[in-house]
């Protein structure tokens, strides 16, 4: 029951990167894709249904965290406090503007959502990068499970750490490229004209200098968390999910080149969804991984809840889940074609 | 200064007010958009008046989801210890919030907000009652949630001295959740017809949009009455009676009663002093407490004097405050919609001056009638997070220092000024320009998309 709770929680992180992925990186993408009013609209109107929804995968992750791994949200959020509390704040003002700035039809109101949208949305998937850099390198856990961390230290990523260091900024830059081209390539299959001849570009790029990155972090994490490396040859799943990343990058670049650009979308939804559950994979059972070895790490099965407790869970998220899965596909469906900018005060 | 719980319980109070401000009238509109939406499958003029709402609605539901997560994060990031303690039992209704709810939610939004040139009226129709659905179903797992701080059912204590679910049909069945719900729930839609009624009346007055004005009117008057009476009778008395069996020392203390006895009076008017241990000037109606607390006029009703001092709640005098500020303007919001309904039914309410200026000036006291009582409702659980279980000042994340906390209070406050800014500004426009047809330009939208 642990473990299946542990890849129910990983499943429902996953959608949520692949699903606000796409409209986060279209977000940072924004300025740079659509220069006129009608191209601002085009984006907003190719993400609009979706973006809230997308949101709702988020608190779901915690959702499930709360109820199955409760120690573990309750350190994790509470030791990165202030970290925490600016993702909320971006939150906050990010789905604000994509509501707000078309109710008023003014240029400079709308320019300001603009940029305050766009720099929300390149604010979040650095700051989530770095919140999954921090938990591949470890967390100084005291030994009843609780840590609090400095902004920064030395940026060494040894003793006494930081939220930022060299490994935490550079899973925070990865994040972004990734997230970009994440969202240049949904943006390339939802628009047309102008709006999607550049997001393919910038698509291009980002996924060029992911595929450089990746393997380079790779390589790079185990200089600060070496277990998790020496995990992989043991562990089946992560190899099939890291086949799936890169067969996800190939049909990235393949659907980029020749214009297909739902296939490329596909592509990013995949090596995304297998880069993450490879992690997954390779750290379980650890959760919050405790970077003094002589303290115990929260895992999966010292931070559950009782098995009685995470069988209940389960009866109602056999049936939720599904529901959700399937107003996706609903929404999907009534939304399919291109996105048209709409006009007036109507509209996204 | 320097106590980090203060921060904690203020920035969760702060938050937790102004993100409450939105979702219920979010939850009430919903019901009565419902209403609108249905009298419009067969008239043009309904509908048109439930767009109007509809678009209200979809300001006010981005601000209150936007608000909203925070809420469930602060769980986490300020309540750490209460989080690990109590999650593997409240995390089952947060988490199925998300689930049942949320995703239910934020799935139709679009379609009841952008959607309506896209679906059959039936099927806009069908949007709003999912909307509805949706958003009353979030209320009854929050409030779940709640009620199990109030009066903790299904659980046990583990090995480990957390919390775990023992029985989660108890649990989710709660007495004090569906009382609770109830109370809260006709709340919503008596602030939503004050909403909806202000609006009526400022039209009336200003002689515009009559016919809307006069299609407001009729339902929010209507609704507003057998509304604001429902909330003071079954289901407030019904709370109070659950606060008199489980929550004693909360009553005494929200009727600033020191001294226990039988014949207990309610307290009209006073002020409570704790440090003497007295009420200083009340007007008091004898007896007629210990009827609505237990059905008897002889019941003894305990005062505070019966609890030790370490378990009372520890603001007596906001409690107390907001307890009778929350019953007295419930009084009053009866009163005013009865007076409405009067005037409505001999069909003068449109020409009724006076009574227009009192519904379009009215539409505050809902809003704060509801913040006073889960002032109320929250106050008088303290010095509990889990009522008899686990004591707040536990409850806090240990890693957390106030500066930082205060830090954080403070960005809040000013993020929260901005959006309460922007959205009256937007809710303003939204009303000055005031119900019509189907825009053109989401018809010719549609045309483009079909072509």
């Amino acid at each position: 029951m642990v473990e299946l709770w542990y890849g129910i929680a990983s499943v429902m992180l996953a959608a949520y990167v692949v699903l606000d992925g796409f409209d986060l990186g279209a977000g940072a993408l924004h300025l740079l894709v659509a220069r006129t009013d009608r191209e601002r609209r085009q984006v907003l109107a190719a993400i609009g249904p979706y973006w809230d929804g997308n949101e709702v995968w988020l608190l779901a992750t915690g959702g499930v965290l709360f109820v199955a791994f409760p120690s573990v949200l309750a350190s994790g959020l509470s030791g990165f406090y202030f970290a925490i509390i600016l993702v909320l704040w971006m939150l906050i003002l990010r789905g604000i503007s994509i509501e707000f700035r078309s109710h008023v039809e003014d240029p400079l109101w709308r320019a300001a959502w603009d940029f305050i949208f766009a720099a929300a949305s390149l604010a979040l998937p650095v700051l989530f990068g770095a919140a999954l850099g921090n938990l591949l390198r470890g967390v100084p856990l005291d030994h009843d499970g609780w840590f609090s961390l400095e902004l920064f230290t030395d940026f060494t990523a040894q003793p006494p750490v930081g939220i930022l260091d060299w490994y935490t900024v550079l899973s925070g830059v990865f994040a972004l490229l990734a997230i970009a081209g994440h969202g240049g390539a949904f943006l390339a299959w939802k628009t047309d004209g102008p709006v999607q001849e550049r997001s393919r570009r910038i698509a291009m790029l980002s996924y060029a200098a992911v595929a450089v990155l990746w393997p380079l972090a790779t390589v790079l994490t185990r200089y600060v968390n070496a277990p998790m490396l020496e995990a992989l040859p043991g562990r089946p799943l992560a190899w099939l999910s890291l086949a799936l990343a890169v067969a996800g990058l190939i049909v990235v670049a393949v659907g980029l080149r020749q214009k297909r650009d739902g296939q490329a979308f596909l592509g990013s939804c995949a090596f995304l969804t297998g880069m993450l559950a490879a992690t997954a994979a390779c750290v379980f059972p650890v959760m919050l991984r405790s970077i003094d070895p002589g303290v115990h790490s929260l895992t999966a099965y010292n931070s559950s809840v009782p098995a009685a407790s995470l069988e209940t869970a389960f009866t109602w998220w056999i049936v939720g889940f599904p529901l959700a899965v399937i107003y996706f596909v609903v929404l999907f469906r009534l939304h399919r074609g291109k996105a048209v900018a709409a006009e007036g005060r109507h509209g996204y | 200064m320097s106590d980090p719980v203060l921060w904690h319980r203020l920035q969760f109070a702060f938050t937790i007010v102004y993100h409450y401000l939105f979702p219920q009238l979010t939850m009430g509109l919903a019901l009565l958009i419902v209403v609108l939406k249905w009298l419009g499958l067969r008239h043009d003029g309904w509908n048109d008046a439930a767009r109007f709402w509809i678009r209200i609605f979809g300001i006010n539901f981005a601000v209150g989801v936007v608000t909203g997560v925070p809420m469930e994060f602060q769980f986490g990031t300020n309540w750490a210890a209460f989080s690990r303690y109590a999650g593997g039992v409240i995390g089952q209704t947060l988490a199925m919030e998300g689930l049942f709810a949320f995703f239910l939610e934020s799935s139709f939004l679009g379609l009841l907000v952008f959607g309506e040139h896209r679906l059959s009226r039936r099927g806009h129709f069908f949007a709003a009652v999912a909307l509805f659905v949706g958003s009353w179903l979030s209320g009854y797992f929050i409030v779940c949630t709640n009620a199990f701080m109030q009066h903790p059912v299904g659980h046990s204590v583990g090995g480990d001295g957390r919390l775990q679910l023992a029985d989660f049909s108890a649990f989710v069945l709660n007495p004090w959740a569906l009382a609770q719900y109830a109370h809260n729930m006709v709340a919503t839609v008596v602030t939503g017809s004050f909403v909806m009624a202000a609006v009526g009346a400022f039209y009336a007055l200003q002689q515009v949009h009559v016919a809307h004005a006069r299609r407001f009117l009729r339902v929010s008057v209507l609704a507003g009455l057998t509304a604001s009476v429902l909330v003071a009778f079954p289901t407030g008395d019904g709370q109070a009676k659950l606060v008199a069996r489980y929550q004693p020392a909360s009553l005494a203390a929200m009727e600033g009663r020191f001294e226990s006895g039988p014949m207990a009076e309610i307290v009209l008017i006073g002020q409570p002093n704790v440090r003497e241990k007295r009420l200083d000037n009340p007007i008091v109606v004898p007896a007629v407490l210990s009827f609505l607390a237990f059905g008897t006029f002889h019941a003894n009703v305990a005062g505070l004097d019966q609890f030790p001092v370490n378990t009372w709640p520890d603001n007596i005098e906001l409690l107390y405050y907001s307890f009778h500020i929350m019953a007295g303007l419930g009084t009053l919001l009866i009163l005013t919609m009865a007076v409405a309904t009067l005037l409505e039914w001999r069909g003068s309410l449109t020409t009724s001056r006076p009574m227009l200026w009192v519904l379009m000036l009215a539409f505050p006291f809902p809003y704060i009638a509801t913040t006073a009582g889960w002032m109320t409702a929250e106050l008088g659980r303290q010095p509990w997070i889990v009522y008899g279980l686990m004591r707040t000042v536990d409850g806090a994340s240990p890693t957390v220092h106030s500066g930082t906390t205060l830090f954080t209070l403070l960005g809040f406050c000013g993020l929260y000024l901005v959006l309460g800014v922007l959205f009256l500004f937007l809710i303003g426009r939204e009303i000055s320009e005031g119900p019509g047809p189907l825009d053109a330009h989401a018809a010719s939208h549609l045309e483009v998309r079909r072509g």
